[in-house]
C-alpha cells in the first residue's frame, strides 16, 4: 500500500524519472467495495512468470508422456531437473521427502524463474513484499500444520520448553520464522533490482555497454539461484524439524 | 539555515538513517568470510565432501545475512515509505 505512494516521493526526492525504474508501479486503477485498488507491475509480471511456467510445465507433460528410448536435449533437461529437485528434498526430509516433493519442487521452480526474471526485462515479482509474504506464511503453516499432526498437545507444550518464564521468547522464535524467510528472499532480489535501477538511471551512457551484463549474471542469476536453494532448503529444514522422529 | 521546511528536515534525517541502517551490513559480511574460509579448509581436509559443505555453508551464510537484511529492509522503508513524515 505504501509501496505505491512511493513512486511520487521518490521522483521528488531525485527529480529523475528514469532512476525509479525499480519501483512498483500502478498500471490500472480501479474501485472495489469503496476502496482503491491497482493492478501493479508485479501482478503484470506474475502473470507473466506463471504462463511461462504453464507452458513449460504443458510441454513437459506431454514430452515425458511418450519419451523417447534415448533422450533427446528437452527430455535430459526435465529429467536432470526432477532429478536433482528429487535429490534435494530426499537428501533433507530422507522417508518423509514423498510428500513434499511437490510442493517444494513448485515452490522452486517458482521462485527461480520469478528471480531470473529480471533478465526478461521484468520486475521481479518477489521484489515486493506482497509476493514473498505469503510464501513465508505457507511455510509457516507448514510447520505448525505437520507439527501438531504429529506430536499433538506436546507440538503446543513445546513452547514452554524449558520452563514457563521463556515463552514469550520462544513464542517470538516462532514469529520470526515467516519473517525472516519472507524479508531475506524479499531483501536480497530488492536489493540486485535497486542496484541495476540506479546503474541505468544513474550512469553515463558508456558504463551502460557490457558492465551490466556481468551484474546481471551476479544479481539475476547468481543471487537468485542462491536464494531460491535457500528459501527451500529452510524451508525443509524447519518443517523435518517438526516431523522428525 | 531557517529556510529549511520540517519535510525536508525529516526526508534529511531519514536519508542519513538509511545509511547509518547499512552498517549492519558489517556483521554479516565478516561472518560470511569467516563461514567461506572455514568451508575452504573443510574442502582442502576432505574435498569428497565438497557438496554437502558447500549447502551447508550456503545455508548457514543465507541465515547470518539475516541481521544485515533486517537494516537494508529499514533503509529501504526509512527513504521510500518515509514514515516519519506522517507523524508531522
Amino acid at each position: 500500500m505504501s509501496m505505491l505512494s512511493m513512486t511520487g516521493r521518490m521522483m521528488f526526492l531525485v527529480g529523475a524519472e528514469s532512476v525509479d525504474s525499480f519501483m512498483i508501479k500502478p498500471c490500472l486503477k480501479y474501485h472495489l467495495f469503496g476502496q482503491e485498488v491497482y493492478l501493479t507491475t508485479t501482478h503484470v509480471s506474475l502473470v507473466i512468470v506463471t504462463i511461462l511456467i504453464m507452458i513449460l510445465a504443458i510441454c513437459a507433460s506431454k514430452k515425458m508422456k511418450n519419451p523417447d528410448e534415448i533422450p533427446g536435449t528437452f527430455q535430459n533437461i526435465i529429467e536432470l531437473v526432477v532429478e536433482m529437485l528429487d535429490n534435494m528434498v530426499k537428501g533433507i526430509m530422507g522417508d518423509n521427502a514423498r510428500r513434499f516433493v511437490n510442493y517444494l519442487s513448485t515452490i522452486f521452480v517458482f521462485i527461480l524463474i520469478s528471480n531470473i526474471s529480471g533478465l526478461l526485462g521484468l520486475r521481479p515479482p518477489t521484489a515486493d513484499y506482497g509476493v514473498t509474504l505469503p510464501l513465508g506464511l505457507i511455510t509457516f503453516a507448514l510447520i505448525h500444520y505437520n507439527g501438531i499432526k504429529k506430536n499433538k498437545m506436546k507440538h503446543l507444550t513445546n513452547l514452554f520448553q524449558p520452563f514457563a518464564l521463556l515463552f514469550p521468547i520462544n513464542l517470538i522464535g516462532e514469529i520470526a520464522v515467516p519473517l525472516s524467510l519472507s524479508l531475506r528472499l524479499f531483501g536480497n532480489v530488492m536489493s540486485g533490482t535497486v542496484m541495476m535501477g540506479l546503474l541505468y538511471g544513474l550512469t553515463p551512457i558508456f558504463v551502460q555497454i557490457g558492465i551490466p551484463a556481468a551484474l546481471h549474471v551476479y544479481f539475476d542469476i547468481f543471487s537468485g539461484a542462491i536464494q531460491t536453494y535457500v528459501f527451500c532448503m529452510l524451508t525443509m529444514v524447519y518443517v523435518n524439524d517438526k516431523i522428525a522422529d | 539555515m531557517s529556510n529549511i521546511t520540517n519535510e525536508g528536515l525529516i526526508l534529511a534525517c531519514s536519508a542519513i538513517g538509511a545509511g547509518l541502517a547499512l552498517i549492519a551490513g558489517i556483521g554479516p559480511g565478516i561472518g560470511q568470510g569467516i563461514a567461506a574460509g572455514h568451508a575452504a579448509a573443510a574442502v582442502g581436509r576432505n574435498p569428497g565432501a565438497k557438496s554437502d559443505i558447500t549447502s551447508t555453508m550456503l545455508l548457514g551464510q543465507a541465515v547470518a545475512e539475516t541481521t544485515g537484511l533486517y537494516g537494508f529492509a529499514t533503509a529501504i522503508i526509512l527513504i521510500f515509505v518515509a514514515p516519519l513524515l506522517g507523524k508531522l
